[in-house]
């Protein structure tokens, strides 16, 4: 019989490594997200290149291929990351991407008319955008951004391969010290849906949350 | 280290080599995600709540796990049970089931944006069940799925390198492996996300043109 307290430790402590991932890689995407999705809108040229160029290039190629990038590329033009380093600036780069997409589509999707309140009510652009665009846009985005966030949580697992000793990297360790494959990856599996559910039910709790006082303003 | 464009020449073929293996791979795994998100979404629509229920936890189930750890799975647990499958008739399993997951939300937008008229006609008109379905529904159903079905192809054909961890020979492999021998990164990993951008932008030219063509599907 295999010891299998101290193999589950080594899964826990994968657990985390995976779930800081996680946040960290969220942060970043949430950080490029606004910063690109609101680029593209941008009044200046220079901008909405830039940003449409980086959402093209992120997710077009895939985030194997960024992170194997970022990990083996980087190093040979003086930039040498570790493997966290890499994780977090490849997921979050790769899922800002996708994200900024959400942010642009949602701040489209406001009305004219509002639009046209914040310039009746002689508010500046960034005004109109703080106060009246922004807080019924990001009610919008919020079940797209949970999406995103469990694909984040998916795509951490490609780390793995960088030898970050996340989840799926310690479910490796187990199965090679034990020979047992099922529960092992079982057991991680699990782990990883219940990581999504906590994400989907946080998000929807909080887009209650946010929908307080709002209701009648939007269907 | 500098670019090489010699050494770009000399692992060309081996890279077509690889690019030729993840197209196979991708166009199997849509097939078979075709199949399987057509099964899941009949299955989900049955009377039968235990089939219909079952059906729809297991699809949460991969949608909300990692296609890695799914094709670890596959690749190393099955054998267990007795059934030994070469590396890339598990990648395409693995693609298949992961995005026949989601291509089975496209039915059902779709089944469930044909309007309740179309079927208060066919049922107005005598029209048997599987009458219904192959001449009223189908025809109008499939059309405005046929973006987001290519969507979620593409999207798959960005995940193809993750078959590399499973042995299989494309694209990202032969570039590890010609890295692996030569010391020598940047071209290889470099190649794979220009193969990579550039199949991923003449599909983005597709999908645009499959839009104008059959029309947005509201997700």
């Amino acid at each position: 019989m295999t010891q299998w307290s101290g193999y589950f430790g080594l899964i826990l402590q994968g657990a985390l490594v995976t779930i800081e991932l996680t946040l960290m890689g969220s942060v970043l995407a949430l950080f490029m997200a606004f910063l690109a999705g609101m680029g593209r809108l941008s009044r200046f040229f220079v901008l909405r290149a830039l940003a449409t160029a980086y959402i093209e290039f992120f997710r077009g190629t895939s985030i194997f291929v960024q992170l194997f990038w970022a990990y083996f590329v980087l190093p040979f033009i003086g930039i040498s990351l570790t493997p966290l380093q890499a994780g977090v600036l490849a997921l979050g780069l790769n899922v800002g991407a996708y994200a900024a997409e959400v942010v642009r589509g949602a701040i489209q999707s406001i009305g004219r008319e509002q639009y046209e309140a914040c310039t009746a009510l002689n508010l500046g652009r960034w005004q109109g955008m703080r106060h009246v665009i922004l807080p019924q846009a990001l009610l919008v985005m919020l079940p797209t951004f949970g999406n995103n966030a469990i694909e984040l949580l998916k795509a951490t697992a490609v780390v793995s391969l960088i030898s970050l000793t996340d989840l799926t990297f310690q479910a490796q360790v187990v199965r090679s010290q034990t020979g047992n494959t099922l529960v092992p990856f079982a057991t991680i599996l699990i782990i990883y849906f219940v990581l999504a559910l906590l994400i989907s039910w946080g998000v929807r709790s909080l887009e209650r949350r946010m929908a307080r006082g709002l209701d009648g303003v939007r269907a | 280290m500098e670019w090489d464009w010699n050494f770009v020449w000399e692992i060309m073929p081996t890279l077509i080599q690889g690019v030729k293996i993840t197209i196979l791979a991708t166009l199997l795994g849509s097939v078979l995600a075709a199949i399987v998100g057509l099964g899941i979404a009949l299955a989900r629509r049955s009377p039968n709540r235990a089939l219909s229920r079952t059906v729809g936890f297991l699809a949460e189930f991969i949608r909300g796990t990692p296609l890695l750890v799914q094709l670890y799975f596959i690749f190393y647990v099955l054998p267990d049970i007795g059934i030994l499958l070469p590396p890339l008739v598990a990648g395409v399993i693995g693609l298949g089931l992961h995005y026949g997951t989601y291509t089975a939300e496209v039915y059902r937008a779709g089944i469930d944006n044909v309007p309740r008229g179309q079927w208060e006609a066919a049922k107005a008109c005598n029209l048997s069940a599987r009458q219904t379905w192959t001449h009223i529904i189908i025809p109008q159903a499939i059309p405005p799925m046929i973006p987001a079905l290519a969507n979620y192809f593409i999207a798959m054909f960005k995940e193809t390198p993750l078959l590399s961890a499973i042995t299989v020979l494309e694209l990202m492999n032969q570039a590890k492996s010609v890295a692996n021998t030569y010391y020598r990164y940047i071209e290889p990993i470099t190649l794979v996300g220009a193969f990579f951008l550039v199949i991923s932008l003449f599909s983005v030219v597709l999908l645009r043109w499959l839009e104008r063509h059959y029309g947005k599907i509201e997700r």
